[in-house]
Order: C-alpha cells, then structure tokens, then sequence
C-alpha cells in the first residue's frame, strides 16, 4: 500500500486531472473533438451545451455576485452609495476610506484583533491536539485505543446540551475570557478521525522502518507521518480555523464586554440589527460631514470578515476532496 | 464507497474486535513482538497489560489531551443534565439545589411554546428535506457531465467557497440584496412593483431560511457526490453504450445506483439531525420574523434558559432533544443494515 494520498494515482484520470490542473486540448489534432471526452460517449447536442452553459454560469454568478457587490460598496464613497440608493453594482469612484477608518482604532479593530488571536491560538491548539490524538488511535494493535476512539465516537452522536456546557464555562470562570471561545469545542472527533483514516492509511512499512532503526513514535509522527500529512492537515486546520473565525453563538453567550468581542459579533450587532456604533460611522448616515458613513463602512466590516477566507481558501481547497472522503467514511 | 477509501481495510478493525487485517500481520513480519497477535508461528505467552502499556505509552499520551478536553468540556456537562431533575438555582449550585423528580419533564411536555417549537423544527427538517437535499446530487450530475477538467475545477472551487462564510455573512448578503433597504427591492420599485419585505416576512420564512441554506451549502454538499462518482468504473459506461442505452439510462442505471449508498448516508445523517436545524441562522434571525415560525428547540432551550434563567426546565428540553435525536440517529442506522447499506458505522 503506497501511502494514501498518492495511492488513487493515475487510476482515475478525472481526479488526476483535477488534482494537477494540467489537462488542455492539444491544437494539433482535430480540434472538433475534445481529449476528455472519451471515444463512447456521443457528441453533446448544441440545445444540451447550450443550456448546460446557462445553468452552470447562473450558479457561478449566484455566488460571485453578492461578494462582487459588497466589495465594491465596500471600496465605494458615502455620496455614491447615496446616489446609488444602495448596494453598488457599477463602481463610479473608488477609495479605501471606508476601510481606514474602521482600522484606525476602535471596536472594530479592536474586534478584528480578538478574532484573529482567537483563531490563530485555537487553530494551533486544536490541531495539535487533533494530530497527537488521531496518530495515538492510528494503530489498531495498540493498548486501550478502542476505548479511547469509544470516547470519541460518543460526542458525535450526543452533545451535552447547551445549559450545562454553559453553567461549567461559567462555573470555570471562563465568561468574558477568550478561552471560553476556544476550549468548549476545541476538539472535533470528525477531524480527529479524519486525520486518523489518513494515518491509518500511510505504508506500516515506512513507519517500521523507522521504528527499526530506533526511532520513537513521536520522532516517527514529527519525522515520517507529518511531512507526509500536509495535505490532510492543511484541510483539518481550514475546518478549525474556518470554525474560530465564523463562530458567534459562543460569543454571543459567554462574552458580555463589547470591548472582547470578535468580528462576528460585531458584524451582527452593527451591520446585520442596525445598532449604531460610537465612533466608527457605523450605523450612522452623515452625509453632511463628508466622512464614510453607513453603508460603505457596514460593507467594509463585512469583507473583513471574509478576506481571511478567502485569502486561505486557494491554497487549501484543491485537497478538498481528499480531505471530505477521509473524513466521511468511517465514523 | 468502500472502493474510495484506502483506509477501510485497516479501519474495518474498529468494527470487528480483535482480527487483525493484512495489516496487522504485515507490521507483524517487522515486528516478532507483536506475533501472538498476527494468528500464525509458535504461540506466545499472553502479554499482560502492563507490558502493552509501557510498550505503547507513547501512543497513549498522545491521546491525553484530548481526552482531557472532551473529559471537561464534553463529558462534565453531561454529568450536568443532572439539574433537568432539580430546581436548579445558580446562587446555590448544582450541590445544593433540591431534587424535584420529574416536575421539569412534566412541564416542557404540558408547555405549548415547547411544541410550537418542536412543529416548527419539523416542518423546517421535512421542507428542507424535500427542497435542499435534491439540489446537491443534481448539481454534482451536472457538475460531472462538464467534462473539461479546467472548467470543472474551476466551478467547484467557486460553489464550495460559500460554506466557510460564517451565518452572521449569510444573512447579512441576503438582506442587503433581497431585503426591505435591499437592492432587489430598489430594483423593483423603480420599475414600479412592491414587495413586501422578506426577511420579516413569516409566511415566506420556510423559503427564505431554505434559499440561504442553498446558497451556503449546496456546492459543498456535493463535494461528496463527486467523490462518489470519480469511482466509478468508467467501464461499465462502455459495456451500456454497447448495448444501447443513452445518456439518460446510463445515469439512472449506472450512475445513480453509484450514488446510492451516499445518499443513504446523508439521509440517515438528516434525520437524526431532525431536531437541529441551523441554530445560528435561526437565532439571527428570529428577532425579524418572530418566534411563531422561527422558535426551534434549540432556540427555545437558549432563550429559557440563557435569556429567561429556567435553567432546570431549558436542560430537560434540551435532553429530551438530545436523547430523541440520538434514537433518531441509532434508528435510522439500524433501517439501513436492514436495508443492506453501511450506514453511518458498521455493525459491530
């Protein structure tokens, strides 16, 4: 068994291709006939083409649309918005003021900042743990890993409640505390088991091989297994990280102070519930003053709130697929 | 399915206690010190336990942290649906707080506002079953007819990105584009139509929460459909094209029956989520549309507990919904063995 990632090579073109990205049409031969259809398959009708072309363009559209309109509010001054009634579909002038000030100082920074620590150190933490975990529980002949996975399984099939997790984090005194953003779901057994199908999955020989020449399991997992996992760890930490920064809910019940907010809650309370907020411009209208206001700054702190995504995103979501199947399988 | 997964061999061990794959004996030929377990060669002395511990300590504290975090924050409160059957009062503590049976069982079954919520987290479970759940495998058919790998890829990227957008994002783009301030709105009004207002809108509230859950989660869902048909044995396409059937009876005869066991999967997965339905979107939102539609258990458990103070009566709401659905799940499981599919775990 070659290891796991590398192991669906070249017996499915179509992941392949998609993995690599390479695949073009070579303009030398007949170019009517394309190279990825394979030689059974009839030839699409026009009407077919057609209307699958329409269909897959609208979706496309359905989601790049609303980014595209926000970013360009967003980048768009108090008077344009005003003219426009709204939302701007065709940018008129642009400018970045809205983004210097929500940045100069003030709840939204402020808040911009809590998120990002929140979910710099809870990714780290939770991934750490995740990958010590899943190598811990990778092999079947080891003492008491089945108990162990036991204890893991039971918390995807049956959560506390949301009233005594919330009575412990505030016995703990956790309230009003970053932790209490971080610990209460720092461990997901679906990445947990996802990294350990991927584990599980990578040659015994390699990693005997290293356990022969005297290495331990954590020079084995730091060494062999981990340079091996990039992949798979990348996609784990996305969901983690991706799970930090979206979160509200916990926010929302265990941090009372504004001032320790996360971006998300601030996205709710001044963007989405209108409620203004003091000094940033946010929820006011002030067109007098000449400063951004209203509804370019509200665009501003939303596309805060996406940037990490998608910065992160191109990087990761080739290994998607992998990552899903991993994870899904066994549960 | 099965045939995607590398791991399933040496995963089939978590189901079948003690047989040692080819895997096991594999690591076996490296390793005389595990023999006894590989089933061939002289017999062993039994290892004890001990032995095996120090052997594998390694292994084990790796796993501690782990399980310490989901000791607290995933076991404790476990133990802490205790107070369902007290009279819970913070100021005293769980220690102290009187037992009082099961007086706040009796009273989430006798409160009206506890079944509004349980009709309305039906009725959004069964709409979404019916109007989200299709949309993913048409998409991913569609999706895995486009046979030019570079579009292909392309599309996927773009349809998945929605989903790592938080809630708070999702409602926030749809009532900036369809609500009362929105554009659709300003669009329509300068071409003389009125709409009323959407996102406050109870009687169109099943559809709006529906559309958003599409648009942030239709394009994922299919990343597990692909996966399914990249398998596929591009064979079995050939031999019906051989035999004369078109584009239509191929994917009813082969590709469909290759989805099969996913779909089943996620069917499963739905109802035994059938008592959770988007927590976060819903509290976003309640406040617009009120509780009569938008009240589901969890949002009830939040606003009598947290909001409200009945600790004791929001725990046993919140238990009698976690225990239901854990029968959900276990139920829906157990009709699928009967049905011959996987199912979430294998059968032990």
């Amino acid at each position: 068994m070659s290891t796991a990632l590398g192991s669906n090579r070249g017996t499915h073109p179509a992941i392949d291709e998609t993995v690599t990205g390479t695949a073009r049409p070579d303009p030398r031969r007949r170019p009517r006939r394309s190279k990825h259809r394979p030689a059974w398959e009839d030839r699409p009708t026009a009407l077919g083409t057609g209307a699958k072309v329409i269909v897959l363009a609208l979706i496309v559209l359905a989601v790049v649309y609303p980014l595209y309109t926000v970013i360009i509010t967003s980048l768009s001054t108090t008077a344009a918005v005003t003219e426009a009634g709204g939302l701007i579909t065709v940018p008129t002038e642009l400018t970045t003021a809205a983004y210097r000030q929500i940045l100069a100082g003030g709840i939204v920074t402020r808040a911009t900042m809590v998120s990002i620590g929140v979910t710099a150190v809870g990714t780290l933490l939770s991934t750490t743990v995740s990958i010590l975990c899943a190598y811990g529980l990778s092999k079947p002949s080891s003492f008491g890993h089945r108990p162990i996975l036991f204890v893991l399984l039971i918390t995807m099939f049956f959560g506390a409640g949301m009233i005594p997790t919330y009575l412990l984090v505030s016995n703990l005194g956790l309230i009003d505390t970053y932790w209490s953003l971080i610990l209460p779901g720092a461990v997901s057994a679906f990445n947990v088991l996802l990294l350990r199908n991927f584990f599980m999955g990578i040659d015994p020989g390699i990693t005997d091989a290293a356990r022969i020449d005297g290495a331990g399991e954590w020079r084995v997992l730091g060494q062999i297994v981990l340079p091996m996992s990039k992949a798979v760890t990348a996609v784990v930490a996305l969901f983690y990280g991706v799970g930090y920064w979206n979160a509200f809910f916990n926010a929302m019940l265990y941090i009372n102070d504004n001032a320790k907010w996360p971006l998300q809650l601030v996205l709710r309370s001044y963007v989405l519930q209108g409620v203004t907020l003091p000094g940033s411009g946010v929820g006011q209208v002030d067109v007098a003053t000449g400063a951004v206001t209203g509804l370019p700054v509200k665009m501003a702190v939303m596309v805060l709130a996406i940037i990490p995504v998608l910065v992160v995103y191109p990087f990761v979501q080739r290994h998607f697929t992998k990552g899903v199947i991993f994870g899904a399988i066994k549960g | 399915m099965t045939a995607t997964t590398r791991s399933d061999g040496a995963g089939g061990s978590d189901g079948a206690a003690g047989s040692d794959g080819p895997d096991g004996t594999a690591r076996a030929a490296h390793r005389p010190r595990s023999s006894r377990r590989a089933g061939s060669g002289p017999p062993v002395r039994h290892r004890s336990a001990w032995s095996r511990i120090k052997r594998d300590r390694s292994l084990l504290i790796m796993t501690i942290p782990v399980i310490v975090l989901l000791g607290v924050f995933a076991y404790v409160p476990m133990l802490g649906n205790v107070i369902a059957w007290q009279d819970y009062s913070p100021y005293v503590g769980i220690l102290d707080s009187p037992f009082v049976g099961w007086w706040n069982f009796e009273r989430v079954f006798t409160n009206p506002l506890f079944w509004d919520a349980v009709r309305n987290t039906l009725v959004i479970t069964a709409f979404q079953l019916v109007f989200f759940f299709p949309i993913p495998i048409v998409l991913a058919l569609l999706l895995n007819s486009v046979i030019t790998p570079a579009i292909r890829t392309t599309i996927q990227s773009v349809v998945y990105l929605p989903h790592f957008f938080s809630w708070v994002l999702v409602v926030t783009i749809f009532q900036q584009l369809l609500g009362g301030a929105g554009q659709l709105h300003r669009i329509l009004a300068d071409n003389g139509i009125a709409m009323p207002d959407i996102m406050t809108n109870p009687d169109t509230f099943l559809v709006l929460i529906t559309a958003q859950s599409v648009w942030k989660d239709a394009g994922w869902g299919i990343i597990i459909f692909l996966a399914a048909l990249s398998t596929v044995d591009p064979a079995l396409y050939e031999a019906s094209v051989m035999d004369g059937a078109n584009r239509w009876r191929r994917i009813w005869h082969i590709t469909l029956p290759a989805l099969r066991p996913v779909i089943i999967l996620l069917l499963i997965l739905r109802l035994g989520d059938a008592l959770t339905v988007g927590f976060e979107q819903l509290i976003l939102q309640r406040g617009a549309v009120g509780a009569g539609v938008a009240e589901v258990l969890d949002t009830f458990v939040y606003y009598q507990g947290v909001i409200n103070g009945d600790w004791s009566f929001a725990a046993a709401a919140g238990l009698v919904k976690g225990i239901v659905s854990l029968i959900l799940v276990l139920g829906a499981n157990k009709i699928a063995h009967v049905f011959g599919e996987a199912g979430v775990y294998k059968r032990a």
